[in-house]
């Protein structure tokens, strides 16, 4: 197994920059998921460190070798396809053995291997199927068994898990999660569901427009996102991201949103005002860390109930502040109304500014 | 009130013989039609010399077996039908996988230069392998090799049947290469890139991957080309018309010469009969062995 580190790659195809310009190192044994909306260069990435194309620039290190120019047959990485490209003709024995066969790997040994790869992902008693006579969850199995089989040292998944129904998404990925870390095989995990990256990755690479976004573990993508899109991608409901000004005046340092002012505390006023270029901010605010009050009080945002969005564990009440919505999210159980009065009271250790010319947050 | 009818059963009825009568009615004259007289006629002795005709029954067919002749054409046309098959479906297969690999441009210009042939009329075609195989000193061929051999070759003569398999090779090898180049499009090139992935060197994947995928288009030209094959003869006409004595008389040619040249119509019936039953024979056969069913539905590749 090893480390990986992509260096400035890029590609290019035409004028379309599918990726450009991405860093990234992953370590020894980590999970690393992408992250990004459909089309922002996620496979492409993929088949980059597969070798299946050639980067535009920008080099590939396994560990400290440079791969950038070895084809793909020596890179001795596995990959898992969104289609998961099962040989239609082959059974699924032989569709495990192909690796094996190709590196000549005596036939005893072949199918010792492929026998044990079986049992491991629960497909022993389907090796003598054709892919198109199993379901999609286990074509899914016998398209891991094949990248596994040869003791890759980097798996590489392309949205594995799509193709699945959602009780057994859910089930995959937690086996997917235990099995690479009983493995410890470096895996690069592409995905555009952000709930998948943010329960099976050790850390994240979240992309867009086939750049690098922010490349962070979960817990810290979802506190400190980096910037405005890493805001509004991660989280769902999303996160309230609201047009505004920054100002200081008499009292201190103020957020005004036009519709309503929040007042900040003077620690960290200071360093908004600091880091910022100019006024213009995106204020943003989760929708978990707004509670909702009954009776104006100081500091808070007034607005009347909208719609109610009950999800079982919890209520997204959705308050309507003048032209705009924002969502606030509370037990089930309280008492509200569409049309009723209610006051908004953000948790103010929880919010985020971003300045709106550059994209990035300033707390 | 209708403007047809206003009897359902019958209207449709109405609407099945225009819709299909022009077709039906093409079939009837051109296929029916000439399949019918064919069989009448070789029952008689009738000839283009002879004012009055009679029955002769099973005598032309039996007439087939005694010709001097038969034998021979019978292993030319097997000969013919066998190594231009050969020929045409792997020079195909190969320029198909060979544009396959090219970029998009060449592989286009490649293809359509490939597809002259089949473009170009049969005797304009004709006529050009004769003048590049002319005996002459003045033939193409002989052109070209004067600086190595010196004296000029009659290679209709010395080598009239492996050139009438590669003028018609090349004919066919156009109609392989556009079948099979779709068909290697239609790969999902998913199978490709996992197959590099695993390890397959480009022969590899050629190998365990293009050819099993191209299995059904590869038997699909195999069968199309045979009954062609069987049934043509306009390539031999011009350029050997059969010779030099029987060289390259195939089947179809010796129905032709025995019908048109000796104006023995009953005999050339029965031999024309004679490659209607073993080209349904061999139609059979082939429908059996690639399984025409699975050919005839619509995924041609498999995907899972
Ligand atoms: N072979 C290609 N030729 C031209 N453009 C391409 C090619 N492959 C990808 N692109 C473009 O590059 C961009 C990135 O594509 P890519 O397939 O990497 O996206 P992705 O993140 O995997 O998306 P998805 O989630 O939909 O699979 C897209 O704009 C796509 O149109
Ligand atoms: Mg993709």
């Amino acid at each position: 197994m090893v480390r990986v580190k992509l260096d400035g790659l890029s590609k290019y195809f035409g004028e379309v920059k599918a990726v450009d310009n991405l860093n990234l190192s992953i370590k020894d044994g980590e999970f690393v998921a992408f992250l990004g909306p459909s089309g922002c260069g996620k496979t492409t990435t993929l088949l980059m460190i597969a070798g299946i194309y050639r980067p535009t620039k920008g080099r590939i290190y396994f560990d400290d070798m440079d791969i950038t120019n070895i084809a793909p047959k020596d890179r001795n990485v596995g990959m898992v396809f969104q289609s998961y490209a099962l040989y239609p003709h082959m059974k699924v024995y032989d569709n495990i053995a192909f690796p094996l066969k190709l590196k000549k790997l005596p036939k005893n040994e072949i199918d010792r291997k492929v026998k044990q790869v079986a049992k491991l992902m629960q497909i022993d008693h389907l090796l003598d199927r054709y892919p198109r006579q199993l379901s999609g969850g286990q074509q899914q199995r016998v398209a891991l068994a094949r990248a596994l089989v040869k003791d890759a040292y980097v798996l590489l998944m392309d949205e594995p898990l799509s193709n699945l129904d959602a009780k057994l998404r859910i089930l995959m990925r937690a086996e997917l999660k235990k099995l690479q870390k009983e493995l410890e095989v470096t895996t690069i995990y592409v995905t555009h569901d952000q709930v998948e990256a943010m329960s099976m990755a050790d850390r994240i690479a979240v992309m867009n427009e086939g750049r690098l976004q922010q490349y962070s573990t979960p817990d810290e993508l979802y506190d400190k996102p980096a910037n405005i899109f890493v805001a509004g991608f991660i989280g769902s409901p999303p996160m309230n991201l609201i047009d505004a000004t920054f100002r200081e005046d008499s009292g201190g340092y103020l957020v005004d949103a036009g519709s309503f002012k929040l007042r900040l505390e003077p620690g960290m006023g200071e360093v908004v005002k600091n880091n910022l270029t100019g006024q213009e901010i995106i204020f943003g605010a989760r929708p978990e860390n707004m509670e909702i009050v009954e009776a104006a009080e100081d500091n808070t945002i007034e607005g009347t109930v909208y719609v109610l969005e009950p999800l079982g564990r919890d209520l997204i009440v959705n308050v309507k502040v003048n032209d705009y919505m924002i969502k606030a999210l509370t037990k089930p159980g309280v008492n509200l109304n569409p049309g009723d009065k209610v006051w908004l009271k953000v948790d103010l250790d929880k919010i985020h500014i971003f300045d709106k010319k550059t994209g990035k947050a300033v707390i | 009130m209708g403007l047809i009818s206003n009897n359902p059963s019958v209207r449709s009825y109405i609407y099945m013989i225009i819709f299909l009568g022009p077709a039906l009615f093409l079939i009837l004259f051109f296929w029916i039609l000439p399949v019918f007289s064919t069989i009448f006629l070789s029952f008689t002795n009738m000839g283009m010399r002879k004012p009055n005709w009679e029955w002769v029954y099973l005598k032309n067919y039996m007439f087939v077996g005694a010709h001097p002749f038969s034998q021979k054409v019978a292993i030319n046309t097997l000969v013919y039908v066998g190594a231009t098959l050969a020929f045409n479906v792997l020079i195909g297969l190969l320029l198909a996988i060979l544009t396959f690999y090219m970029d998009d441009r060449t592989s286009l210009v490649y293809r359509a230069l490939w597809l002259l042939p089949r473009a170009s009329p049969p005797v304009v075609y004709g006529l050009l392998w004769l003048w590049v195989l002319d005996s002459s000193e003045y033939g193409l061929l002989n052109q070209l090799l004067a600086p190595i051999y010196g004296k000029p070759v009659p290679w209709l003569v010395n080598y009239a049947m492996p050139g009438i398999i590669v003028i018609n090779g090349f004919i066919g090898a156009s109609f392989s290469l556009i079948v099979f180049s779709s068909a290697l499009k239609a790969i999902p090139p998913d199978y490709l890139m996992a197959a590099r992935v695993d390890g397959a060197s480009e022969l590899r994947i050629v190998k365990d991957v293009i050819l099993p995928l191209m299995k059904w288009p590869i038997m699909f030209v195999t069968a199309w080309q045979t009954l062609s094959l069987l049934a043509s003869y306009e390539y031999i006409l011009i350029v050997t018309d059969g010779g030099p004595f029987f060289e390259t008389e195939v089947w179809s040619l010796f129905a032709y010469h025995q019908a048109f040249q000796h104006l023995e119509l009953g005999f050339g019936a029965a031999l024309a009969m004679i490659l209607v039953i073993i080209a349904l024979i061999a139609v059979l056969i082939q429908m059996k062995l690639f399984r025409f069913r699975e050919m005839i539905t619509p995924v041609k590749i498999e995907h899972t």
